[in-house]
């Protein structure tokens, strides 16, 4: 089986988020990027498929230099193989224009499956699977807890997980996979992994070499300001016996009509 | 330019969801025409509520193939729709319907798409939206100049219109044609019982790596029952333990909760967790460390052993409700 994975960097997860002064974008001096967490799981998704029909797994990303470091994560989790699309990223990118380049640059490339995670988390669109699937014209299924994949006949059981239910999905291949967390337990890269991700090579491809212009990655939306959230302060704080404490949190919920 | 809002309006077994009556609220920010969509199978006797909640036109696309949610299947139907009606904004709440669905339609029309958006205004007649980003951590105020410009809206973040009993509005059929679903739903299987979804829910209780075993959500369980039917969530370390499944998971990599209730039970309120519930209207914290973090963004807090303060709580509220 060929199988994509698309990965995006993303600042890691602990990161506080700054807006810079001139309040288009983020502070980005001193933030740390890692693999976006749901891409984790389509990662350790694509290496169980590989383990169990054999074949390839290719990890592909569009963005800047430091990206590479994403794709080196996953070589070291034990991917294959990695194709770094070199493309500047504004803050909080808009996601069908990532799509769009991606879907060119999967033209050259073969494959039985793609997957990617569910959301990203710094634009948190979840829009980018549903929309290289169209771009692509192939299925796509988010939001993915389950999957089973039989390569003889082209087609795979998914589940997906909405509000309070789950879909059971049969679809046909290939097909575009966002992964949700359940799907798996990413593993750890091992140091033999690590160490010969460090020797691969990465080719890297412009817009450019896909017939765009441009150094960065199209976007059909503007971001026009960025704020910070609206600040939340700690209120009231009970300290004493529960029976004094929750008499007085009771009478606060009554207050504001709560309980 | 186009003066009209075409919303698509999300049914499930029949019923109109309240995200889809909020989508209309929001629609209704915008001006203009409101043109609703509703797809599925016998659906017809549920254009009469859009137009109570605000739709001036419905169109109806009914067929066995839209029985079942599909993105291929409603992205083609919506396009054509789209291609009929020529609005401004396209847009459905941002629940897994409209998630899934929304940047397939965006993707087929060659539109920009603005996702869970939390306010939606028109400044010099353009659309502006505001949606959060980094989960929550920093808000971006993003426009687009696509015509039509695909959106969805977070759901809560508008309310419902009074239903206006008689009012008018012109109902039609579409016409579904034939389409290719290759990603077909064999079947949809229940998980949550009684209890409604985090995502969902006006009130959400959870509890964090402090509740110490799988047994004592139990506690939680009967707070929820006694706060009248609220959802029960965790912190991912109590999802990690395997104490609760991932679907209940708030924050950052779970569930973004936005309920006017939302009581914190042994859990410290990392900044993973904060980003996926401090914009809940009121925030309970129950901790015995006083310098828990979560105390920083709670209304109220009580300091102290929730395996005591719990089972107290629950008892009040029980006595207060009669
Ligand atoms: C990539 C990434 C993504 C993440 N995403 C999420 C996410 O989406 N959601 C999330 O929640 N976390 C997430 N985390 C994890 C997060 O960093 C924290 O580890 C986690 O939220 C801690 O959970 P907790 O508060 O339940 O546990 P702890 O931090 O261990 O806190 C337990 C609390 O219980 C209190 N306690 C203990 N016993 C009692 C008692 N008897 N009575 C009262 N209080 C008591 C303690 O004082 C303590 O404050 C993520 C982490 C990473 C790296
Ligand atoms: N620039 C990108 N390069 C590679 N994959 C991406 C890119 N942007 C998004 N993705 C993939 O799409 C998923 C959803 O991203 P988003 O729609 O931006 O929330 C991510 O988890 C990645 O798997």
């Amino acid at each position: 089986m060929e199988i994509v994975v698309c990965v995006k960097q993303v600042p890691d997860t602990e990161t506080r988020i700054k807006i810079d002064p001139a309040g288009k974008g983020i502070v980005r001096e001193g933030i740390e990027y890692v693999v976006n967490p749901y891409d984790e799981f389509a990662i350790e998704e694509a290496l169980v498929l590989k383990e169990k029909h054999g074949g390839k797994v290719t990890v592909i990303t569009a963005g800047p230099d430091r990206a590479v470091d994403a794709l080196r994560t996953a070589l070291a989790m034990g991917a294959d193989e990695a194709i770094h699309i070199q493309a500047s990223q504004e803050d909080a990118v808009d996601s069908i224009g990532a799509a769009e380049v991606m879907a060119r640059a999967l033209k050259e490339i073969p494959f039985d499956i793609i997957l990617c995670g569910k959301q990203a988390v710094d634009d948190d669109n979840a829009a980018f699977a549903p929309a290289l699937a169209e771009f692509l014209g192939l299925p796509h299924v988010t939001v993915v807890t389950g999957l089973e994949v039989d390569p003889e006949a082209g087609e795979a059981q998914v589940v997906r997980e909405i509000e309070g239910a789950q879909e059971h999905i049969t679809t046909s291949l290939p097909a575009v996979i966002a992964a949700q967390k359940g799907l798996n337990e990413p593993r750890y890269p091992a140091l033999r992994g690590i160490m010969q991700a460090k020797r691969k090579k990465i080719p890297v491809s412009t817009l450019a070499d896909l017939g765009l212009e441009g150094e960065t990655l199209p976007a059909r939306t503007e971001v026009l300001s960025m704020m910070p959230p609206p600040p939340r302060e700690g209120g009231e704080k009970y300290e004493g016996e529960p029976e004094e404490t929750v008499a007085r949190l009771i009478k606060a919920l009554q207050a504001e009509k709560l309980v | 330019m186009s003066d009209k809002i075409l919303v698509i309006a999300e049914q499930r077994d029949g019923q109109l969801k309240k995200p889809a009556l909020e989508a209309l609220a929001a629609a209704k920010v915008l001006g203009g025409t409101v043109v609703a969509l509703v797809m599925g199978q016998g659906i017809g006797d549920l254009a009469e509520t859009l137009v109570a909640h605000g739709a001036d036109e419905v169109r109806v696309a009914d067929s066995a193939d839209l029985a079942l949610y599909s993105g291929e299947g409603y992205a083609t139907v919506a396009a054509s729709v789209v291609k009929e009606v020529g609005p401004k904004v396209v847009l459905a709440s941002a629940t897994a319907m409209g998630k899934d669905l929304m940047p397939r339609l965006a993707a087929k029309l060659g539109a920009g798409l603005i996702s869970d958006c939390t306010s939606l205004e028109v400044e010099d007649g353009r659309l502006v939206a505001t949606r959060p980003v980094f989960a929550g951590k920093a808000f971006a105020k993003v426009t687009t100049s696509s015509e039509p410009a695909v959106v969805t809206v977070r759901p809560k973040a508008y309310t419902p219109l009074e239903p206006a009993e008689g009012r008018d509005g012109e109902v039609s059929d579409v016409d579904v044609g034939d389409l290719v679903i290759r990603a077909m739903v064999r079947e949809v299987v229940k998980t949550a019982g009684e209890r409604p979804d985090v995502a969902e829910a006006d009130i959400v209780v959870s509890g964090g790596r402090g509740m110490k075993g799988p047994e004592n959500f139990k506690l939680l369980e009967e707070l929820a029952d006694a706060l009248g039917g609220a959802a029960v969530g965790a912190s991912r370390a109590a999802v990690d333990a395997g104490w609760m499944p991932h679907s209940a998971q708030v924050g950052q990599t779970g569930k973004v909760v936005t309920p006017a209730l939302y009581v914190a039970c042994g859990i410290s309120g990392a900044i993973q967790h904060l980003a996926g519930m401090s914009r809940a209207k009121c925030i309970v914290a129950i901790n015995k460390d006083p310098d828990a973090p979560i105390f920083e963004v709670a209304d109220y807090g009580i300091v102290g052993d929730l395996f005591k303060v719990v089972p107290l709580l629950t008892e009040e509220i029980k006595k207060l409700k009669g």
